[in-house]
């Protein structure tokens, strides 16, 4: 089916790419490229395709030592976050952000591809159950012909089995990706409180 | 160490600024100076400002040197102006605030918004570059100040970067939201039913300490909950605006928090309560992180599970006033357990889109059929419940027959989504479920069995 079809090349590609680029140049005219604000990666310096300039342009002010959230991407509904490096990143720190930052482009990658195969199977499906039907995508007055909920059921039933397995695969990544970040996040964490007790103990001993 | 990349545009900001207002205020008025001038310039504002300030906008773009040609780079002047007005506070506030304030500051009397209007029009575009010509036609069209098509402030938000700075006086409000604190508050009422329906004598510090540590247990789960489930919650529009889902906090806080609720939560009701109510918190906690959880995206049992943890709190609660596991516990466990169905069925399935695409797993889904028809058979089993509340000596006999109104309405109604299957008759009964059942606890409640004929009969019997 075309549908599937067009949905498992998509997927197949993505999910190659899951651990390389950052850009999704290659999905087609309803993808925009996302640039990350990232020194992790080399090949992502010389990409900065601002097509969408509201969101990638953004650049935190100078003075700011936080992370910046961003407004949810309009494709895969997650918001990006630009990572402050601060001037002497621990290599835990650094091990930690360049998780971060991998994690959030895998979750966009999939939910991006996710969210696109979805709506094109079910214009596809309500394309082929009014073609069934005989009736065109418009109706009389111009306006777009839409099934009744029970029908669209069939195509949620259809599509939510279809992608058991990837989802699967999917949960078993996102939890240990969620939990290392977690867990990294404490380790962080004490290691600054460590290194602002240290500071402090050393203080008095310097006056 | 390489920090955040400078913008082109950043020097020239306040020149910016200064070159803006110097044509706004010498345009209009160049030859007058000093106290009569600035008067004369407020009225001359006043009459011909929109025309005037309008093509003084536009002369700035067009005299401008050639890197301030585009609506893009405008967009990122504006970025950068409220980065630098937002600079003391070290937090960004709204766009549309942050930029009408330093304009009207430097025109008090600056009627016609015009201006600021068509600023944030510039600004307020969409993203994508084709849409750049119709937010020129708007520019022009739009001159009355006519107001935006969305709510201002939500708009402006949710496209606007955040910095993550938790502010203390934000942390009510975001772990309110993080706990649920509504459903906290819902389970809160279940187990002090549980409580008060125990058949012995009323302690109230007893009663609190178990109303408190089932309220810290639930906001821990709650909080595990939505941690495990970020990717899945922004997708949905019911779960998008949730704490960890905007970045409001991060995840470790998230866990942090649930960690502080958890542990006082379960110690404080297994060593001040008993430790019976301990261990069914703890277990409840487990299963609902632990197993309600991840079955929500492999299985439709998930369901079934989140039936059993949504009747383990009045458990709690009965277990916490007589520190045994009684027939009486687990007939209000079951009469939770079967609401659990009406009122989750009836929510899931307005909402198969969401779980399609989110890769749940819900009987709405996969089963519809199974979905109302376990929803109705429910329904009527909590008919069947609250006549074997006398039976078991729970209630006086009243209770059958005072429930049954609202029984027979949810049934009616369980009915109606089993027979319909559309939107409304499912919306109808999830509402009807969200008041029936405080409703039946407080009926229960009035018909609770005397303990006085209790003691008269073991009397009577000696």
């Amino acid at each position: 089916m075309s549908r599937s079809g067009f949905g498992a090349s998509l997927s197949r590609r993505l999910l190659q790419n899951r651990h390389g680029s950052r850009v999704l140049s290659h999905v087609g005219s309803l993808t925009a490229a996302r640039p990350f604000c990232s020194e992790s990666d080399p090949r992502s310096r010389g990409r900065t395709k601002q097509t969408l300039p509201g969101v990638s342009s953004f650049t935190p002010p100078a003075n700011s030592s936080h992370d910046w959230v961003g407004p949810p991407d309009r494709l895969s509904n997650l918001r990006p976050i630009k990572y402050h490096i601060p001037e002497y990143e621990r290599p835990l720190e650094s091990r930690l952000r360049k998780l971060r930052q991998e994690t959030e482009d895998w979750n966009h990658q999939f939910w991006t591809n996710q969210n696109i195969s979805f709506s094109k199977e079910k214009e596809g499906f309500i394309y082929s159950c009014l073609k069934e039907k005989g009736l065109e995508l418009r109706d009389e007055d111009g306006r777009k012909r839409t099934l009744s909920a029970d029908e669209m059921a069939e195509f949620y039933k259809e599509f939510l089995n279809k992608n058991h397995q990837k989802h699967s695969v999917y949960n078993k990544e996102w939890y240990m990706r969620n939990f290392t970040i977690t867990f990294l996040m404490g380790r962080v964490a004490l290691l600054k409180a460590w290194r602002k007790l240290g500071w402090r103990q050393q203080d008095p001993k310097l006056k | 160490m390489q920090r955040w990349r400078p913008t082109a545009c950043e020097e020239d900001t306040v020149k910016t600024r200064a070159f803006c207002c110097t044509i706004m205020y010498n345009s209009p008025c160049r030859k007058l100076t000093g106290l009569v001038g600035v008067s004369i310039l407020q009225s001359l504002e006043n009459a011909a400002q929109a025309r005037l300030c309008s093509s003084n906008l536009v002369q700035l773009c067009r005299s401008s040197s050639s890197k301030w040609i585009t609506f893009q780079h405008c967009n990122f002047l504006k970025r950068q102006y409220v980065t630098k007005t937002t600079e003391a506070c070290q937090r960004a506030k709204p766009k549309q605030e942050a930029l009408t304030a330093p304009l009207v500051e430097r025109h008090p009397h600056l009627q016609d918004e015009t201006v600021i209007r068509q600023v944030q029009q510039i600004s307020a575009i969409d993203q994508h570059p084709s849409s750049v010509q119709s937010s020129k036609e708007t520019l022009t069209q739009d001159t009355e100040g006519a107001s935006s098509e969305e709510d201002p402030s939500t708009a402006q938000e949710t496209r606007q970067w955040k910095e993550i700075k938790v502010m203390l006086g934000d942390l009510p409000g975001i772990y309110a939201r993080l706990s649920k604190i509504r459903l906290t508050a819902l389970v809160v009422m279940t187990a002090s039913a549980g409580y008060a329906m125990a058949p012995v004598p009323f302690d109230p510090s007893c009663f609190l300490l178990a109303s408190l540590g089932t309220g810290l247990a639930s906001c821990a789960a709650n909080s595990i909950n939505q941690y495990f489930e970020v990717p899945f919650d922004s997708n949905m529009n019911r779960t998008k605006n949730r704490p960890l889902v905007r970045g409001q906090i991060s995840p470790l806080h998230a866990v942090s928090f649930a960690a502080a609720c958890a542990v006082p939560g379960i110690t404080l009701l297994a060593l001040t309560v008993n430790p019976l109510t301990g261990a069914l918190g703890a277990l409840n906690l487990f299963l609902y992180t632990c197993c309600y959880t991840p079955l929500k995206r492999l299985s439709i049992t998930n369901t079934w599970v989140g039936a059993v943890v949504g009747a383990i709190p009045p458990v709690m609660g009965w277990t916490a006033a007589t520190g045994s596991l009684d027939v009486g516990a687990l007939l209000l466990g079951g009469i939770l357990y079967s609401w659990q169905f009406p009122h989750f069925n009836a929510l899931s399935w307005n909402l198969r889109e969401d779980y399609s695409r989110g890769g749940y797993r819900m009987m709405s889904v996969t089963h519809p059929a199974l979905c109302r028809r376990v929803a109705l058979r429910h329904s009527l089993a909590l008919i069947g419940l609250s006549v074997l509340a006398p039976a078991l000596d729970v209630t006086s006999w009243t209770f059958p027959l005072i429930s049954l109104p609202i029984n027979l309405y949810i049934s009616y109604l369980g009915y109606s989504f089993y027979r319909d299957a559309d939107r409304s008759s499912a919306r109808k009964l999830f509402f009807c479920s969200l008041w029936h059942l405080p409703m039946l606890l407080l009926l229960m409640l009035t018909c609770k069995k005397p303990r006085v004929d209790k003691e008269d009969k073991s009397v009577a019997h000696s």
